[in-house]
């Protein structure tokens, strides 16, 4: 048998819950959206912080509260099950004009109400012109709004139109000293200042803010133990009974004032992660260390003898359920970048100390196990491994990734601490980092990291070169001369570099802008009452009141580039095989084949309504013979359609491709990569931090690649790009340890916000006990070479073809998308067969 | 000449095998086979010659000959794999003796690297041959598929003499030798033919453990791709239950034994 260490029997209780939270189509709800409304206009005439202090104080005060059957730990920011509530504050048309197809989309449908809709309808009126996105719109430089919005280079979509999240709080603070005593603390630093400071005005009214904040969290808890005393007193069945008045017992006291035992821990940490994500609608809310601060509550009660195994197990557990009851609606295009409903709170076990120790305890074994009992998106489950991990902790983790949710996600100590630490983080500090999000490293309680600023989609510069920087008839980015006459490669190297700096600049200017709108319009007192230094600055995360300020996007498309540029080099320069004119034509008729999907449905669109423009009437017919040119190319004269086919299949044979272990291709990857990580970080953002590149796409190399043309790799169009910093799909042909190797090549560290590899193994690679630890050594072979993180999909092909024909037998099917799980039936199509399409190792 | 010079014939070489044997291994096979079993499922690895199959419809060459510095750097590209999983690299065929001077020097060759080495053979060779290369080896996983040398030579084309008596000399060398059987239905999968291997393997010097190996028919579409007839295709794979009941017999023997490699 195998020896899995903390294998505990998982409660009855937990499958209820689960079967309960996923019974029905997750709702939008108005409760928020109509309060914090009516608190804003009451408000008009504070200073923006009181005016959100305030508002939160009147959500919290009149939000629906909910105790859902079997809880035993309560607090749900919806009456429905995965609900989601709105936030108008920061944008609001586009939910307003998806009203009526958002319970019908593809990726992550919402039903709502016709009194909903109503209501909500009735509250955007207010929000014209003021919310936080308008005014990140008109902070903008007008070129960096047209890439982002028009050209789609890059997009920052994420805070343009919502909370920025992304943070990890002083959970630990919580536990200790309640919201009482961060109330002191504020209260201290009140009665420091004097009114005759400079800067008394902001200050105090930020501390002000803070104490309303916690002031009302301790009320909203105090709801809750009156909810369950009333229903206490009306349950017949004892058991139940008892569990109702220790949740009220624990409301009441938590987390007004310190946890005294694990239960009322839980419960204490559970409001704080679930009001974070009611004060604002970022998500990346991550519980990071978790196994390290929840540790003393547990450690306490089963020295006492007051807590069992199975009790803590079936607590965490619970917790576990709740993280995916909180739910956000993003609109139509976003929904396909962050698909499958992602919320993204990151929890992380084992890892070092800030002594530089092994830090893993029982709690991160039971971390995992509650992962096991609860197969669900949520929490990200991350590890962290260095050379002083147990090994029966990688085992344990290897079994959770067996079962194929795609968790946990394997972090490399060696790689991070030294990373961060090159971006100002002390020694200790860096130590002491967790994950944010998908794959973001931070040291938790002292940093407002942005880490998902945007998603910089690095072929986009590519097709630029070809087109001398002109896209959709506009001339958007530097001129770099007509690619026809570059006579050497690295002429042609050096454009892309300059397209690609060039729309950096612009990232950045669009960052600061959005970052500078948040500081303006939506500071958060409850959020940065938990962050270092906030309290003693006296001024709120988005204002700069943290230690550590970074602005993290994300580049994607090494892999593409990299093969691209190798192509270029072989084909047009050292065998001559191809001139660059032949191979932008080539390009541009996609390699002599037809387009297919939603891309040739947009683009016989585009020419039918060019033809309509032109006077040509349009029939079913027209449209027919239109959309057979544009899927099968036949309207192509055939020699060009041969000579463009011929040079498809020059580079898909003939060119070394990234991936598989050469040395050479491998290096010039890393470059590629640096182009983009070492021009990022030259820039500093709106609270007085530094840019870090990460170099990962979440989920939307597939929507971005569907508005990328054909690249110089012999990719075509709108198929999507490379995820993550591993090889393009199916290029990798020589195994998991070629990739590894290959990929191991890349200078992470630099990427500071975090890289990502996805390898997809098939069950029989992790069968029994010696998979098991050969899997472990892969990981940490990987790691030997400086492999940042890695993770994985253990499901066969067929089980996710036959997931796509019958999703109603899959209902519960997790996948590893990209640096996040998500249900496998929720993503759309195209993003599905990216993930059929990831090379299945394990042969 | 040095011994990076030595030239043989391989048909490929497989990184990340992690179901034959010890941790990650990379495996190196030979071309060429003295014996021609029905059940191989390798046929592209018997002739020595250089041939051209059809693959997924398409045609591909069988067979390079390569130096031992040719392929050493592919070879010592995964060593931090074999130093986390206690894996190494695995010499397979083909029968490797039947190249033995290339193997001698490849197993020499990743000695000197500090990697584990394997081989799996059926040592159907001089044994002189087999003395050249045990100083360079680890692990010697030996095909034993039969007791009876007529039923042998049935169905391998060779008898079982020399394979028997190259065993116990093997056994008596010190390197750590396990004794593999093919389990292949009609062939010896009953409880007297699988009885007769494990008695004779516990006899050997050393020898603790021997391992059933469940016949399979992935090979198969390589006979069709070398225009080749499949002796085997109406046999079906054992059962679990089979496999456990020989595995039960097999254990009789005092061995550690089991299923698979």
């Amino acid at each position: 048998m195998e020896n899995i260490k903390f294998v505990i029997e998982k409660s009855a209780r937990i499958d209820k819950l689960i079967d309960a939270l996923y019974e029905k189509m997750p709702e939008i709800e108005s409760a928020r959206g109509v309060l914090v409304t009516e608190s804003y206009k009451q408000t008009e005439s504070l200073p923006i912080i009181r005016r959100r202090s305030a508002a939160f104080a009147h959500i919290l005060e009149n939000l629906p509260i909910v105790i859902r059957d079997n809880e035993l730990i309560v607090g749900a920011p919806t009456v429905a099950p995965r609900g989601c509530q709105v936030f108008p504050e920061y944008s609001y048309e586009w939910l307003e004009a998806e009203f009526d197809t958002v319970a019908t989309r593809a990726a992550d449908p919402f039903y709502i109400s016709e009194k909903t809709k109503e209501e909500l309808r009735k509250a955007y009126p207010y929000w014209k012109g003021k919310t936080c996105s308008d005014l990140a719109k008109a902070n903008m430089a007008p070129e960096a709004y047209e890439a982002f919005t028009v050209h789609g280079i890059f997009t920052p979509g994420n805070y343009f139109y919502n909370g920025i999240g992304h943070v990890n709080v002083q959970y630990d603070k919580v536990l200790k000293k309640g919201y009482r005593g961060i109330m002191a603390e504020a209260q201290a630093a009140l009665n420091k200042l004097d009114v005759s400071d400079g800067d008394f005005v902001p200050r105090s009214n930020f501390l002000y803010a803070v104490i309303e904040s916690c002031e009302a969290v301790i009320h909203y808890a105090r709801r809750y133990a009156a909810l369950a005393r009333e229903m206490a007193k009306k349950e017949k069945n004892p058991t139940r009974k008892a569990e109702l008045e220790k949740i009220s017992a624990n409301c009441a006291r938590v987390p007004e004032f310190p946890a005294t035992d694990f239960h009322e821990a839980c419960q204490s940490f559970w409001f704080v992660q679930m009001l974070l994500q009611v004060e604002s609608s970022g998500h990346s809310i991550s519980p990071g260390r978790f196994d390290q601060y929840m540790y003393p509550y547990y450690k306490k009660d089963i020295d006492a003898g007051k807590l069992t195994l199975e009790q803590a197990q079936e607590l965490i557990d619970c917790i576990w359920v709740k993280l995916n009851d909180i739910n956000k609606v993003r609109d139509a295009v976003s929904a396909d970048g962050f698909a499958g409903y992602g919320m993204f709170q990151n929890l992380i076990v084992g890892g070092q100390d800030i002594h530089g120790m092994d830090a893993t305890n029982d709690l991160s074994y039971m971390c995992l196990e509650a992962a096991m009992h609860v197969p669900l998106p949520q929490p990200s489950i991350s590890i962290r491994v260095w050379n002083g991990s147990p090994e029966s902790l990688l085992v344990k983790a290897a079994a959770l990734t067996r079962l194929g949710t795609g968790l946990p996600a394997y972090y490399n100590d060696e790689v991070m601490i030294p990373s961060i630490m090159a971006r100002g983080l002390t020694l200790e500090d860096a130590r002491d980092y967790c994950i944010i999000g998908c794959v973001e490293p931070q040291k938790g309680g002292k940093t407002d990291g942005w880490h998902d600023a945007a998603f910089f989609n690095m072929c986009r510069p590519m097709e630029l070169v070809f087109s001398n920087g002109i896209d959709k008839d506009v001339k958007i980015g530097p001129d770099t001369g007509d690619v026809a006459e570059m006579k050497t490669f690295e002429e042609v190297y050096n454009a892309y570099k300059t397209q690609q700096s060039y729309f950096i600049k612009l990232l950045v200017n669009a960052n600061n802008a959005i970052d500078a709108a948040h500081a303006a319009r939506c500071p958060l007192p409850f959020q940065s009452c938990m962050v270092d230094d906030c309290i003693a600055r006296g001024k709120s995360l988005q204002e700069g009141g943290a230690i550590y300020n970074f602005t993290g996007p994300q580049g994607f498309g090494i892999a593409n580039n990299t093969d691209g540029l190798l192509a270029i080099k072989q084909l047009v320069f050292e065998e001559k095989k191809v001139t660059l004119a032949e191979l932008r034509d080539a390009m541009n008729a996609n390699f002599g084949y037809g387009l297919s999907g939603a891309a040739a449905e947009r683009v016989t669109g585009d020419i039918v309504r060019e033809l309509a423009k032109n006077g040509v009437e349009i029939t079913d017919g027209v449209i027919r013979t239109v959309y057979e040119e544009v899927t099968t190319g036949n309207a192509m004269d055939p020699d060009k359609k041969a000579r463009y086919r011929e040079i498809k299949r020059l580079i898909d044979e003939t060119c070394p491709k990234y991936g598989n272990d050469i040395y050479e291709a491998d290096m010039f990857a890393r470059d590629v990569a640096n182009t983009y990580t070492k021009e990022v970080e030259k820039y500093k953002n709106y609270r007085g931090g530094i840019f870090q590149a990460g170099l990962y796409p979440v989920s939307a190399n597939v929507p971005l690649g569907g508005q990328t043309g054909a690249t110089p790799d012999g990719r075509l169009a709108f198929t999507p790009i490379a995820d993550g910093i591993g090889p393009a799909s199916g290029r990798d042909v020589k195994g998991p340890t070629a990739t590894a190797n290959s990929v191991a090549k890349l200078e992470q560290g630099v990427a500071s916000n975090g890289t990502l590899l996805n390898q997809k193994f098939h069950p029989s690679a992790l069968a029994g006990m010696s998979g098991l630890t050969k899997f472990v050594a892969l990981i940490r072979s990987y790691f030997d070479q400086k492999g940042m993180h890695m993770q994985f999909n253990v499901v066969t092909r067929e089980t996710l073809i036959d997931a796509q024909k019958n999703p109603e037998k899959y209902k519960t099917l997790v996948v590893r998308v990209a640096g996040y799980s998500a249900l496998f039936t929720t993503l759309s199509r195209s993003l599905q067969d990216d993930i059929i399409n990831r090379t299945e190792q394990g042969f | 000449m040095s011994i990076y010079d030595t030239q043989g014939r391989i048909f490929n070489i497989q990184r990340f095998s992690i179901h034959d044997g010890r941790g990650i291994r990379t495996i190196v096979f030979f071309k060429g086979c003295y014996m021609r079993c029905a059940w191989c499922c390798n046929p592209e690895s018997q002739e020595y010659d250089i041939q051209t199959m059809m693959e997924n419809g398409k045609e591909k060459v069988v067979g390079k000959d390569v130096t031992v510095g040719e392929i050493m750097p592919e070879i010592l590209a995964d060593v931090n794999y074999y130093r986390r999983s206690g894996g190494g690299v695995t010499l397979s065929g083909g029968e490797i003796l039947a190249q033995h001077a290339f193997a001698r020097d490849l197993l020499r060759a990743c000695k000197e690297n500090g990697l584990h080495t394997a081989v799996e053979s059926t040592g159907y060779a001089e044994f002189e041959k087999i003395q050249e290369i045990l100083p360079y080896l680890d692990l010697y996983l030996m095909d034993i598929k039969h007791m009876d040398s007529a039923k042998h030579k049935e169905y391998t084309r060779a008898g079982n003499e020399l394979i028997l008596e190259n065993a116990k000399k093997i056994a008596q060398s010190g390197v750590e030798l396990i004794i593999r059987t093919p389990v292949v239905p009609t062939f010896n999968d009953t409880a007297e033919e699988i009885c007769a291997i494990s008695k004779f393997a516990a006899t050997l010097p050393g020898v603790k453990e021997h391992h059933l190996l469940p016949y399979h028919r992935l090979g198969q579409d390589k006979y069709t791709g070398l225009e080749r007839n499949y002796s085997l295709k109406d046999i079906e794979p054992p059962s679990k239950e089979k496999m456990e009941y020989l595995l039960s017999v097999a254990e009789e023997s005092g061995l550690r034994c089991q299923i698979g490699g």
